[in-house]
């Protein structure tokens, strides 16, 4: 029973709100809490850190309470995508690793071609095609039309 | 009163039809319709993109241009929802049901010929609403002292967070995790770095534009990533004469619409009602009041129109407490606040009389907006047609550019892009834990004022909390909240199991629909007095 209920999505939803709030709450006084007449900047964030933590109590007290969920969904989805995951997440950091060092046009590339990768049934031809176009028309649109200040091309390590 | 909102009207059309405005607002609502015909775009993340673009532009076009986007999307999901059986954009999930069995009868193209025209008149019954509530509660709201300000939104936050998708107690969760995110970065007052852990790029508080992609892009996209089937096209062909409806079919939509302006409008003047739950509680009653209510699901015209009236009607309803008390409903509002707020434009119910131009700009680009939104669907359905079949495979690696130079351009500073990879596995997180985030955006953009409010509501009162039940404007507001979280764990205890309304979980799984033996998109029980989710 105690291990099955580890399992609960809830749990772990009140875990993290718990978290986030302790982290709040204890932070909070760290910024002068001042008092109610004069409330300084610690007030605010340690009264929200301090009922976000009590919500999150109960929800995980609602999830060890609660019967064996039916339905219920586990935290991962029925077929994780590690992969594409990390190339979704991995694309803004291409932007800003290559958009650094060689501006806007293998900042954009770069960005379309990692996410790309991601997709099951990506090829390379398709994913360099498709990076290509997007940096065509991102450049066009960006650069001459809306005049965002990031040079087109440029070599500079950091 | 009238005269003086029809004259404020009039002034508006003069400012909607300058040329240029004319334009943001064709670009807007365009684009709108754009993505609200593509599976896995929504109108959150578009806005959010447009946003650092609009920096440069005038407040009045850029504030026509995103609300274009909002109410065109609009338009564009019914397409999705009655030609796809996709549910994507949650208020049209429940279009799905008998939309998609007309269209499978290949009456497809009537189904959406009446949309559109429903979707008007829904919608310029919101405006009219929007034209004529306006300016009362502008006078009423004048009034209101900083303890009024406080518990008016916090009702509006309360709302917002409990009355939307999912969990009443999660949504609480996110509107103070909003909150707490809005209080990152220097204090209003004394200046004192919250919250930034040294980071210097963090002293103006966490970037709206980086919050919102990461929460409604990123995390979407990690959502619906390689879950996408391929989407069926062979019911798609539709071509402009298939759109005219029979005399049988207007009539029968006649009363429908009416009763979905009334619903849509009812839902669009309590906070946190947005469209969604709208349309699911329009067309619950639509089954409540039909004389055969066993043949709904099965491609009944009453079906589709009820509820399409009743989102539209709502949608421009939305804009009511936005514009006029400076209190958003919904994520998008609460975006479009902050678009307004980046513009240096304070909102509140001083805004009518400060920048007449914006507000009455906006309702007569309203106006203008619907009727090129007509005129861009009836004609044009067949590329909007089209658009359908772009595969996810190639929108989300191009949106994901979107994602990042739009942050960029925000400050011109990567660090915001960082920024929205962080957001994006938050939110991600957050998603596969049950929350929807919707409600952080609100408590974000709400989050500093409510400070600043509760702060000088204090200092009035000498520190007494008591003030906000002894002035009368004010309790009731608290009396509200109290209202909405009694109520709330009334209907828990007592266990409801029929609710009205389900998020419909499945439109972030679009992959889970196969063509015929497609589940129902979101079970709906006959019950539309109970409108309270689960």
């Amino acid at each position: 029973m105690k291990h099955s209920l580890l399992y609960k999505r809830d749990f772990y939803a009140g875990g993290l709100m718990i978290l986030f709030g302790l982290f709040a709450a204890f932070n909070g006084p760290r910024y002068s809490l001042g008092t109610l007449m004069h409330m300084g900047p610690g007030f605010m964030p340690t009264a929200l850190g301090v009922i976000l933590t009590l919500l999150g109590i109960t929800i995980a007290a609602t999830a060890l309470t609660e019967k064996e969920g039916e339905g219920e969904e586990g935290i991962l989805p029925e077929h994780p995508q590690w992969f594409a995951w990390g190339c979704i997440l991995a694309s803004p950091l291409a932007f800003i690793l290559f958009g650094k060092i060689g501006g806007m046009i293998p900042g954009t590339f770069m960005c379309v071609f990692v996410a790309a990768l991601g997709d099951k049934d990506a090829t390379w031809r398709g994913v360099v095609a498709l990076s290509a176009v997007v940096t065509f028309f991102g450049v066009m649109l960006f650069h001459y039309l809306l005049k965002i200040p990031m040079p087109l091309l440029k070599w500079d390590f950091l | 009163m009238i005269e003086q909102a029809l004259a404020g009207l009039w002034y508006g059309f003069s400012v909607a039809f300058e040329p240029q405005n004319l334009m943001w607002c064709f670009v807007g609502v365009l684009v709108g319709n754009m993505v609200g015909v593509l599976p896995g775009m929504g109108p959150l993340a578009t806005i959010s993109i447009l946003l650092p673009l609009t920096f440069g532009m005038k407040p009045v076009g850029a504030i026509l241009m995103l609300a274009g986007v909002m109410y065109g999307a609009q338009y564009g999901g019914a397409i999705c929802s009655i030609l796809l059986n996709l549910p994507c954009h949650p208020p049209h999930a429940v279009t799905c049901l008998d939309g998609f069995p007309m269209t499978k009868q290949g009456r497809g193209g009537v189904a959406l010929g009446l949309t559109v025209f429903s979707s008007f008149v829904g919608a310029s019954w919101g405006i009219t609403e929007m034209i004529f509530l306006s300016p009362i509660l502008v006078k009423v709201a004048l009034e209101f002292g900083p303890a009024e300000i406080c518990s008016l939104m916090a009702l509006g936050l309360l709302a917002g967070s409990t009355l939307a998708r999912g969990s009443p107690v999660k949504g609480v969760c996110m509107t103070v995790l909003g909150l707490l995110l809005g209080s990152v970065g220097s204090d209003l007052e004394t200046g004192q770095q919250r919250f930034t852990f040294g980071l210097a790029e963090l002293d103006d508080g966490v970037e709206l534009i980086a919050l919102a992609l990461g929460l409604f892009g990123i995390a979407e996209f990690m959502t619906s990533v390689n879950q996408t089937a391929a989407i069926n096209t062979q019911y798609s062909n539709v071509r402009l004469r298939d759109m005219r409806p029979t005399k049988a079919d207007v009539k029968r939509s006649i009363m429908p619409m009416f009763r979905g302006t009334l619903v849509g409008s009812l839902c669009s003047l309590i906070p946190g009602t947005g469209p969604t739950i709208a349309s699911f509680v329009a067309y619950a009653t639509e089954k409540k009041v039909s004389k055969t209510p066993e043949k709904f699901g099965t491609g009944m015209i009453e079906g589709v129109v009820c509820p399409e009236t009743s989102t539209h009607s709502s949608v421009q309803g939305d804009f009511i407490p936005t514009m006029s008390l400076g209190i958003p409903g919904d994520a998008v509002m609460a975006l479009l606040l902050g678009a307004l707020i980046i513009q240096g434009i304070v909102p509140g119910p001083q805004l009518i009389s400060q920048h007449p131009d914006i507000f009455w700009g906006l309702v007569a680009s309203f106006w203008i907006g619907n009727i090129l939104l007509v005129l861009l669907n009836v004609p044009l359905i067949g590329i909007w047609v089209k658009m359908l079949a772009i595969p996810y495979k190639y929108l989300y690696p191009s949106a994901m550019f979107f994602v990042c130079i739009g942050v960029y351009a925000a400050n011109n500073d990567f660090f915001q892009v960082g920024e929205v990879v962080v957001i994006g596995i938050l939110g991600y997180v957050l998603l596969r834990l049950g929350f929807h985030p919707a409600p952080i955006l609100l408590g974000f953009v709400l989050g500093p004022r409510f400070e600043e409010n509760f702060r000088r509501a204090m200092l009035i009162s000498r520190g007494d909390l008591a003030t906000f039940i002894e002035r009368p404007i004010s309790a009731v507001f608290v009396a509200l909240c109290v209202i909405l979280i009694v109520g709330q764990i009334y209907v828990r205890l007592k266990g409801s199991k029929g609710d009205v309304y389900l998020p419909p979980e499945k439109a972030l799984h679009p992959g889970a629909e196969q063509e015929a033996t497609a589940p129902q998109p979101a079970p709906l029980s006959a019950d539309a007095t109970r409108s309270v989710p689960h």
